[in-house]
Order: C-alpha cells, then structure tokens, then sequence
C-alpha cells in the first residue's frame, strides 16, 4: 500500500512526450523536415543580383550579319542573356521555356514571346530598347535610376514565417490526430476510462505534451533562417512566441476535432489531409495568398492558416506589435475555441 | 456515504443488451460474493464481455439493474473506480512506452494504490520493467495489463478472457497471480471459455449461453448435476443409432460430437463392457474409445448440445 502522491497529468504529459520522442518518423516530420525545406528553398531563391533573361535571336547561317548585328546590340542589354538558334530551334526553346524572348533581326524586327510571363515582357522591352539605341535612337529626356534594397522584401523572408504557419498547423494536427486516434483504435482509451483517471487530464495532457515541443520547434526554423540566411525578426520575439502558442493551440483542437470520433488511424488521416492541403495551397506558405481571385480572398483570409502566416510575417518582417496583429490573433481564437467546444462535445471514448 | 456491510461484491438483475442484429445479454441475473473467485463460462459470442463491460461501468445495459460493493454507477462513478481493477479483453498497451512507466501512469490515477515496483516483482515483471510493452511476449503483456488492474490496490478484480492465447506456462502463472489476489480477500470476477481454467481457479461458476446463464454453481456440485462422473466417448462402425445407447445400462443423455458418440455415464464397469459386447453382436467393429471424468465441458455439451470450442 502506498499514498504517495503520483500527478496523473505529469505522467499522462510526460508519457506522452515519451511517445513522441521515441517515434524518429515524428520527430523528423516535426524538427528536420521544416529546416531542410527552408535551406533548400532558401538557396534556390537566394538573391543573386538581378537575373539575366536568357532570350534568343534567330541565324538563318552562320554568317547572318543581321543576326550578329542584333547579338551585339543585346548583349550590350544589362538584364538580358542572348544566344544564337537555328529558326526551329529558336522556336523550340522559346516553347519549352529555355528562353523567353525570341528576336528576329528583320528589318522589321519581329519578337515572339509569351505576354503571360512577365519575364517575356520584361525581356521584350529591353530588347526593344537595345535594338533601337543600336539603331541610332537618343533619349528625349535625361532619367536616373536609384536602386534600392530592403530588408525583409527578399523570398526567404517571405518563406521562413510561411514555413513556422506550416509547420505548426502540421504538427498540432497531427500529433493530436494521431495519438487521440490510435488509442481509440487500440482500445486503450477504453482502458483509460475503465480507471478513475479524469478526461479532461487525458485530453489536456495530449496538448500540453505538443506544446512542450513548441519552443524548440520555433526556434530551430527561426534559427535557421536568422543564421543561414540573416531572416530577422523585427517584432518582438514574446509577441512572436505568444503567436505561435496561439496558433499552435488553435490546430490542437482541429487535431482533436478529427480525433473525435475517428475510429482508424486511416480515417483521421484521410481528415486531416482534407484539412491541411486547401491551407497549404490557399493560405500563403509558398507564395502569397493575394495571388488568388478577389471574390475568394474573404475565405482565404478567415482560414487559421492565412491568419497564422499573416501575424508571423507582421512580426518578423514588418515589426508590427499586438495591435497589428490582434485581428489575426482573434481569427485563430476563434477557431482553437470554436474546434475544442465541438470536439468535446461530440468525444468518444470507446 | 456508509460503508456497505453488504456480502455482495456484484449484483445484477434482468440485464439486456441488444445490438443492432443480436440480443447480446438476454435477462442475465449474476451474485458474486465478497472474496470468491467467480467465472462466466461460455463460448465465443456467449454475451461474456458484454455482460462484463456493463458491469464494469463501461457499456450502458437496455434493460436490467447493476449493483457494485453497494453503490451503482449512476451513484458515484469515480469513487466505485478507484475500488476496482480492470482488465479487458485484448488491451494493447501503448508500445512505446516501458513496462515500469505503463504500471507508474495507471498508479497514478488512483489515489490509494501500491507501489508499482511492488506489483511488478509480484508479477514475475521486474526483469522486464525497462523493456518497451510492444516487445513483450502474450503472457508478459496480459501480465502487464493485470499489473495495471492491480495497481490501484482493488477489492473487485475484473478479468475479461485472462489466458486466451497463451502458452500454458504463462496462463498457470496467470491462475497463481489470480489465485494470490483471492487468498488476500480480493473479490474475482473472471469470464473464459476454457472449462479447465474455471474448473482450478474459480469458488463458482456461471454457465453462459445467449445471453442467458443456464447454469449456476461450484464447479463440483455443477458436475454432478449430470448425474454421470464419467464420460465415455467412442466411434464404431457401422455407426450405433441413439436409441440403441439410450437402451444401454447407465446411458442417459448420448450426444453426438464429430465423428464421435460422447456418453455421460454413472460408472463405466458398467456401461463399457455392454456397450463393447453390443458393437460386437451388431456385427461392427470398434474405431476408438476413450473415458475421462466428467468436467464443465460435459455439462455444457449436455445442456446446450454444442461444446464450449465451437461457440
């Protein structure tokens, strides 16, 4: 006989936590998975100074004067990269997207591009412009450019407060789905219940045991990106944290919403991908939600994810404090409540 | 709340559980004393676990009153579960997690309890305490799941299906753990379909079949309500037809099982040389024989017409 004192929450928390670390699937999901995402789009949208537009002039020989004549015209173009094709070839590679412009010499000159690529179009006005100095044409009036780079407004910026939106929707929803489900499948929740242990410990004790793995979390992906790639975060960092509880909440009780009543792991996935994709696509992780159709931006914009993404971009990249953000915040209350309220309603046990 | 002076550890009357296709538990009454080891005896799909789990406060019956150490589970759930150990029918215990931390977060929910480390040495599972559950073997993990029910220190112990599936080493050292509990003024109440195991471990036995006990007793005077101690079971051919044996000296209820006759008999130096002696004169010959002392099974053979195995 013993009276000692056992926590039921501190062991239903720390096993829990227990569960998660030694489940090496979860932990790369959650931890490696995010940071690798960030150093690899990181690179490949680093900036670089500003691109040079491939585009292509046609040759119909080798000797084509005309043609040489425009090559040197455009290589003279700072923005633009020129290259000689034979007229099928020039074709190809404008249709395949290898260039995105292609010149021929004429006279008349005659440009083929695709008016849907803002690149096409870019690189046909600085053709355009080459070919005419080229031709003999001056300026009628004396410009000066003034260039410009601010901080926050490169894809990195924009990507690394996407990605922490992402991941943690990911994992409160996963890890609640998952755990809530399996032991329901397992019929260990059966068992559970079948001891004077209280539920609504069970239940705070599964989130308690995500949230532990919060501030790691956060700080990993907002490590990386202040490391690798100088992402600063100019808002304040508890304004930053108290965001990411919040958010992190808000998808634990979307997680324990599709837990609820799912009575194989298979269903809840099938509910938490149904979920997840609309947000990942909709809600600005990779490129911005504005992107999208007016009519829809309503939705977008009432969806926890947008919500999410747009406080964590506030913070890092704009500095806003709690009053810039607190319509977004009020956003994912309201879903962390409204989620929790039903979920509890509707539970089952067995 | 006063302590109940009651002898009665579980009561139920007029149980029904119907499912959507089935009448699982139809009118079960059932009393089990304080301190007696009590099993329901049934074939699969008998209405054993539902039975059970209604009186374990975890399925709601249709029909019929439930009565635990004096109090219901409209009464005052939580208080009753901190008085009773439960196992159910094929738990699975969180795999990732040890032994010792699975006893550790069950004890933690019962405000009286015993030391888990305790249990574990009672339970033959102290070498295993470091070991992740999903790495047990079937007696380990059913030893586990008791561990869990005893933790909390019980006076009623229910075990649903305890050694289904396991080797006999492990289910005897199951039958010891169940038997030490009882020795120590534990309550039992246990649901198999292994005659034998209700049989060696249990003060009373209840015959379930459809929901429905059909026969209630110690397993003693349960046996000798056949009115046969012996059974003797054989196979001949041409095959003898049923009024012949019912002709025969001390053969009352002959019942078909497989190929075989089974005779429940009074003595079989009566019965067996008339019942070779008229295979012999019918011009058959004897494909096997074989006696053995009449057990649950018989009973259940004779009252059902089904064996327990074939549900």
């Amino acid at each position: 006989m013993s009276s000692r004192r056992y926590s039921p929450l501190f062991e239903l928390t720390s096993t829990r936590m227990k569960e998660f670390l030694r489940e090496p699937e979860a932990l790369f999901w959650v931890f490696a998975f995010p940071m690798l995402l960030a150093i690899a789009l990181g690179l490949a949208f680093r900036a670089k100074g500003p691109d040079q537009i491939p585009v292509g002039v046609v040759a119909v020989s080798e000797a084509d004067p005309a043609a040489g004549r425009a090559m040197d015209a455009l290589k003279r173009a700072p923005g633009l990269l020129p290259r000689r094709f034979a007229p099928t070839e020039g074709r190809e590679a404008l249709r395949t997207g290898r260039i995105s412009l292609l010149v021929e010499a004429g006279p008349p000159a005659v440009f083929h591009f695709d008016e849907t690529r803002p690149d096409s179009r870019v690189a046909r006005l600085e053709a355009e412009d080459a070919l005419q100095r080229a031709g003999g044409r001056r300026d009628v009036m004396a410009v000066r450019a003034e260039k410009v780079t601010a901080k926050g407004s490169r894809y990195i910026d924009f990507l690394i407060p996407g990605l922490l939106g992402m991941n943690l929707m990911g994992t409160g929803i996963w890890s609640l789905a998952f755990s809530v489900t399996t032991a329901r499948s397992r019929r260990i929740l059966k068992r559970l219940v079948a001891t004077p242990m209280h539920r609504s410990q069970y239940l705070l004790a599964q989130i308690l045991g995500r949230l532990v793995f919060l501030v790691p979390e956060v700080a990993v992906l907002v490590g990386v990106g202040w490391l690798l790639f100088g992402v600063e975060v100019r808002g304040s960092i508890l304004l930053l944290l108290v965001t990411c509880l919040l958010g992190a909440m808000s998808f634990c009780g979307m997680g324990l919403l599709i837990a609820s009543r799912a009575t194989t792991v298979e269903g809840a996935s099938g509910l938490a991908n149904l979920v997840l994709m609309p947000m990942w696509i909709l809600s600005g992780v990779f490129f911005s939600s504005e992107r999208f159709p007016d009519v829809v931006q309503p939705i977008i914009k009432a969806l926890p994810l947008t919500a999410l993404n747009q406080a964590l971009r506030g913070i890092m990249t704009e500095g806003r404090g709690l009053a810039g953000v607190a319509p977004q915040l009020a956003i994912l209350a309201a879903w962390g409540l409204t989620s929790f309220a039903v979920a509890l309603k509707i539970f089952r046990w067995r | 709340m006063t302590p109940e002076r009651t002898d009665i550890a579980v009561r139920c009357q007029g149980l029904v559980k119907r499912y959507a296709d089935v009448t699982a538990v139809n009118g079960l009454d059932l009393e089990v004393r304080r301190g007696e080891c009590f099993g329901l005896l049934g074939p699969n799909g008998a209405g054993k676990t539902t039975t059970i789990e209604i009186l374990e406060g975890l399925t709601e019956a249709d029909a019929g009153e439930v009565e635990i150490l004096g109090t219901s589970w409209s009464r005052d759930a939580m208080a009753l579960r901190e008085r009773l150990g439960i196992s159910l029918q094929e738990t699975q215990l969180t795999e990732k997690l040890t032994v010792a931390e699975t006893v550790r977060l069950f004890r933690s929910f019962y405000r009286e309890g015993r030391e888990p480390d305790e249990v574990l040495s009672r339970l033959a599972l102290d070498e295993k305490r470091d070991s992740r559950v999903g790495k047990l073997s079937g007696g380990q993990k059913q030893r586990l799941a008791v561990a869990c029910a005893l933790v909390g220190d019980p006076e009623v112990l229910f075990l649903d299906e305890p050694t289904t599936g396991l080797d006999p080493q492990s289910r005897l050292q199951l039958w010891q753990i169940v038997m030490d509990f009882r020795a120590q003024g534990g309550t039992v109440l246990l649901t198999t379909h292994y005659m034998d195991e209700a049989e060696r471990l249990c003060d009373r036995v209840a015959i379930v079949d459809r929901g429905k006990v059909i026969a209630l007793g110690t397993p003693p005077d349960l046996i000798s309500s056949l009115h046969a101690a012996n059974v003797i079971e054989f196979a001949s051919e041409p095959e003898i037809d049923e009024a012949t044996l019912r002709a025969l000296p001390g053969v009352t209820e002959p019942h078909k099982r497989g190929p075989n006759w089974s005779l429940p008999v009074g003595s079989l130096a009566e019965t067996v040389p008339v019942l070779l002696d008229q295979i012999e004169r019918s011009g058959g010959k004897l494909v096997n024989l074989s006696t053995h002392r009449a057990t649950l099974e018989d009973l259940f053979v004779s009252l059902t017409g089904r064996a327990l195995r074939e549900g």
